[in-house]
């Protein structure tokens, strides 16, 4: 297969980027995404050009670390992260481009990578039990009934890749933080903290830069791992009774 | 100086562990807990620990230390802590819970692990870690680890790895995301707390060793690049193993030796090199330009029946066509009593020897077919469709992404993969290096798995290592503090400073002709044939000469484009290739050197008449701690070996036989 890359190259922080095109030839349909890229590099480094910076690391889809916006879709066509999606997925003689993840909470520090330390900052600021090692009780002590436990498994399977933001008109966060809220708040161990919880999360998110949801659903549908939308109502939920208990 | 052993390494004195209490190993732990000397709560704030990796050992630890109120700062290669490799884990984690009171227990536990690991580990350690895997699952449900429940909420558990009791903990297939996640939770509430400080996208290059004892690191900031001194009153590596030597395996792109490589040329012994684990049910290679391999979870092969044609001529058949009367169902015929059900280094060779004969099926990658059928036709005649979707969908819809290929319509195709290294730094029962002041925790270390990893123990052992045995061991360390400030310009640090700065300025000056990904391609290609699955005195020793001649050429023609101020994955690979390539020779001695087979580690020469694995016990029941040595002239690897003889005290040493 053959197809025309156009690329955004950007060598810093603080530096004009462009798209570039890049021809590619003798591509096969078994490759993954990321894998063409590499192959292009190699090409490149061939004849004396910088490799395309991009981020990866598990190329099993559980990592979250790989992230792309391929001709406007976070991740590409398919629901799945882009170590997992392969060139049989395009056809022979197209055009792609590719793209970092877009927000401004986002910043891009070299070509397709960018730096998503915000959900770290978002996580610190109450993504926990607090619970020091060594002081937990029996396992088998506090019951969580199955539906519950199923359900914050759902939630859980949240990746941090940050494809919710990029495919966000408004680059919200709001998909991400109900993953969380949601995974801690269905257990017992995670109810002392709901309330503050989710105030200083959504607080942090705010002072991240991270917008608003207007209910557009891009999110929940660029989600590699399916996270369901309603989580984002669960976060609404807490975060109206938090205040509620607040008053 | 002694003289060299087949010309490759030196003898050097045995080696031992002094920690360990001399008490019966039941009381040992605690024991040793109460030996351990205290810090009191106002001197914790004066010490500092610096932990390299942030997976399931580094952020168990870095959480457990915070809280102590130890000043932590940790390092990842990667863009948040969350990413470690651990989250790729899927199975489970094993605990001596018996909750379903079906006989478990902490010395049934102990007992399955060191014969899982064909009697090459060490018992003590081994024994505490099956007495604190209780306490992880606690730890674990306590951060709100959703693990699977049954209908009355209670914790489910299923069976694992050929052992005969329900000790595995789990959720889904992604039990290594969910323990990764609570651990990162925990260790992120220390970074608000201020008792951690987290660096992200920084590489560890070297360890600064003062006065004999490790005083910090040299890392570089992978978006700056700037070298970056970082000191501390005692360094913990839990940066992971080290399977990437061979290029294409189950490991994540960015792991690396090189944190406990630059602290094996620093003077830590390095235990057991060779024991590399290859995983029998992987998805195989599918053309030149791959870069990873996948796992498709051990539990397949309970409904799944593997075979090749029996015919080479009808190896590139659709598997449909070929009748019943012309497959080779071999693992059910080699051993008819454990079928396609035997352990896993027992069903990746015989993979590997059908392929071998030419029978193997799948794409021609360079002259060979390099897969055998996983075939789930007799268990869809069985089940419904849906039943058998219910148990294994998740599987057969990834499997089918990748290739491209439905396994309920086509026989999946799988075929061993490197997955896991039991090798790493020696440490002793704290967990402590030979550099005073350096621990190994996790896959890092050597310690617990033997020559073979038995299923769901590597999350536990990485658990138990951070959260609960280094947090008590090093206090034992720490509790000579407070310790002489090391001064930023000390000899020392300007030495690991120099040493790191020349390496980097010397890869980017080089500006030769061949990128960094064909010398890690040709070094992994090298491993496999030679010190993969089977290997051979004469494989061995040309693999050497071959990792030799690729070195110096590496050294003399590689090519790494861009500057040292910046990001440049380039450069970052190529510090890491480098430190493989010694590696890799390294791996060969060892497995050289140990003329017997055992666990995942068959050599060719050491066989039963019917070509099962032979141990040699009277010769190699010992652990081989290489000494880091080096022939200036000839750039050759000259380690030194110290033998550490394993004393079986509490468990029989038996030959293992699955006929």
């Amino acid at each position: 297969m053959k197809f025309t890359l156009k690329i955004w190259r950007q060598t810093g922080p603080d530096a004009q980027g462009e798209l570039v095109t890049y021809p590619i030839e003798d591509v096969t349909d078994d490759m993954s995404f990321l894998e063409m890229l590499d192959v292009l590099n190699e090409q490149l480094i061939g004849r004396g050009d910088e490799p395309v910076a991009f981020d990866s690391d598990c190329r099993e889809g559980i990592c979250g670390m790989c992230g792309l916006m391929i001709s406007g879709e976070a991740h590409g066509p398919e629901v799945t992260t882009t170590c997992q999606l392969h060139m049989r997925s395009f056809t022979d003689g197209d055009t792609i481009t590719v793209e970092p993840w877009r927000a401004e909470a986002f910043p891009i520090v070299r070509d397709l990578v960018v730096d998503r330390s915000a959900f770290d900052r978002i996580i610190e600021a109450g993504g926990f039990i607090s619970v020091n090692t060594g002081a937990a009780p029996e396992a088998h002590s506090v019951p969580v009934p199955k539906a519950n436990a199923d359900r914050a498994f759902e939630a859980a399977k949240c990746i941090g890749c940050g494809a919710c933001v990029a495919a966000c008109p408004n680059a919200s966060a709001m998909l991400f933080m109900g993953a969380k809220v949601t995974h801690l708040g269905e257990t017992p161990q995670g109810q002392p903290e709901r309330d503050s919880r989710v105030v200083s999360m959504v607080n942090q998110a705010d002072f991240e830069g991270f917008g608003g949801c207007t209910n557009i659903g891009e999110c929940s549908s660029a989600c590699p791992k399916e996270i369901p939308l309603d989580v984002i109502s669960t976060l609404n939920a807490d975060f109206r009774s938090s205040r509620k208990s607040q008053r | 100086m002694t003289s060299l052993v087949d010309g490759l390494y030196r003898k050097g004195e045995p080696i031992r562990d002094t920690k360990a209490p001399d008490v019966d190993i039941t009381k040992m732990w605690t024991q040793a807990k109460f030996d351990n000397r205290l810090v009191n709560p106002a001197n914790r704030r004066k010490l500092s620990v610096i932990i390299v990796g942030t997976g399931l050992a580094g952020g168990a630890a870095a959480a457990t230390l915070g809280e102590a109120g130890y000043n932590v700062k940790t390092f990842c290669y990667q863009d948040s802590p969350r990413r470690a490799h651990s989250i790729a884990a899927q199975g489970g984690i094993n605990a001596a819970k018996n909750y379903n009171d079906d006989g478990d227990s902490t010395y049934r536990l102990f007992y399955d692990t060191v014969k899982g690991g064909d009697y090459r580990s060490r018992e003590t350690n081994v024994y505490r870690l099956a007495e604190v895997s209780t306490n992880i699952i606690d730890q674990c449900v306590a951060q709100g680890v959703p693990f699977a429940r049954d209908y009355g909420g209670l914790l489910d558990n299923r069976s694992f790895g050929g052992v005969q009791v329900a000790r595995t903990f789990y959720a889904a297939g992604q039990t290594g995301q969910q323990l990764l996640i609570g651990a990162y939770q925990a260790m992120e509430r220390q970074v608000a707390a201020g008792s951690v400080q987290s660096f992200t996208r920084h590489e560890m290059l070297e360890v600064i060793v003062v006065d004999g004892k490790a005083r910090g690191i040299i890392a570089r900031d992978m978006v700056t690049g700037e070298v970056e001194t970082h000191l501390a009153d005692a360094v913990v590596l839990a940066s992971g193993g080290y399977g990437n030597v061979f290029f294409l395996s189950t490991n994540a792109m960015g792991s690396n030796v090189t944190a406990t490589w630059r602290a094996h040329r620093k003077g830590a012994l390095f235990g057991n090199p060779c024991y590399t684990q290859i995983h029998p049910t992987c998805i195989p290679v599918s053309g030149d330009h791959q870069s990873k391999l996948t796992l498709m979870s051990e539990s397949l092969r309970n409904d799944g029946r593997i075979w090749v044609p029996k015919n080479r001529e009808d190896c590139d058949k659709d598997p449909r066509d070929i009748a019943e009367e012309d497959r080779d169902y071999y693992l059910e015929r080699i051993y008819p009593a454990f079928g396609n059900l035997v352990p896993r280094d027992i069903a990746s060779r015989q993979a590997k020897n059908v392929c071998d004969e030419g029978r193997g099926v799948g794409p021609l990658v360079g002259d060979f077919r390099r897969g055998v059928y996983l075939d789930f036709s007799s268990a869809l005649a069985r089940m419904s469709e849906e039943q058998v979707s219910e148990k294994y969908g998740n599987l057969f819809d990834m499997y089918e992404r990748i290739t491209g290929e439905s396994p309920y319509k086509v026989p999946m195709r799988i075929y061993p993969a490197v997955h896991y290294t039991m090798g790493g730094l020696w440490v002793d029962y704290d967990l402590e290096t030979t550099i005073p002041g350096l621990f190994a925790a996790g896959e890092a270390n050597f310690s617990d798995h033997g020559a073979n990893r038995l299923g769901a123990s590597s999350l536990m052992q990485c658990l138990a290592d951070g959260y609960f045995v280094l947090p008590n061991t090093i206090r034992q360390y720490l509790a000579d503090g407070p310790f002489e400030p090391v001064a930023e310009d000390a000899p020392e640090v300007i030495e690991a400073q120099q040493s790191v700065q020349q390496r980097i300025d010397t890869l980017l000056s080089i500006n030769g002709e061949r990128t960094v990904d064909s010398f890690h391609k040709e070094l992994g290609h090298v491993m496999w044939e030679y010190c993969g699955m089977e290997r051979s005195e004469e494989g061995l020793r040309k693999a050497i000469g071959l990792i030799r001649g690729l070195r110096e050429e590496f050294w003399r023609n590689v090519r790494v484009l861009g500057a040292a101020d910046t990001l440049n994955q380039s450069l970052e690979k190529a510090g890491r290739v480098a430190d493989f390539l010694e590696l890799g020779e390294l791996m060969c001695i060892d497995a050289l050197h140990r003329r017997e087979s055992c666990g995942g580690h068959f050599r060719a020469e050491s066989q039963t008449e019917d070509g099962e694995a032979l141990r040699h016990d009277d010769e190699f029941a010992y652990v081989a701690a290489w000494g880091f040595g080096g022939d200036e002239d000839t750039g050759a690897l000259v380690p030194t070996l110290h033998k550490e003889d394993l004393t079986y005290k509490f468990i029989e040493l038996k030959q293992r036989s699955y006929k």
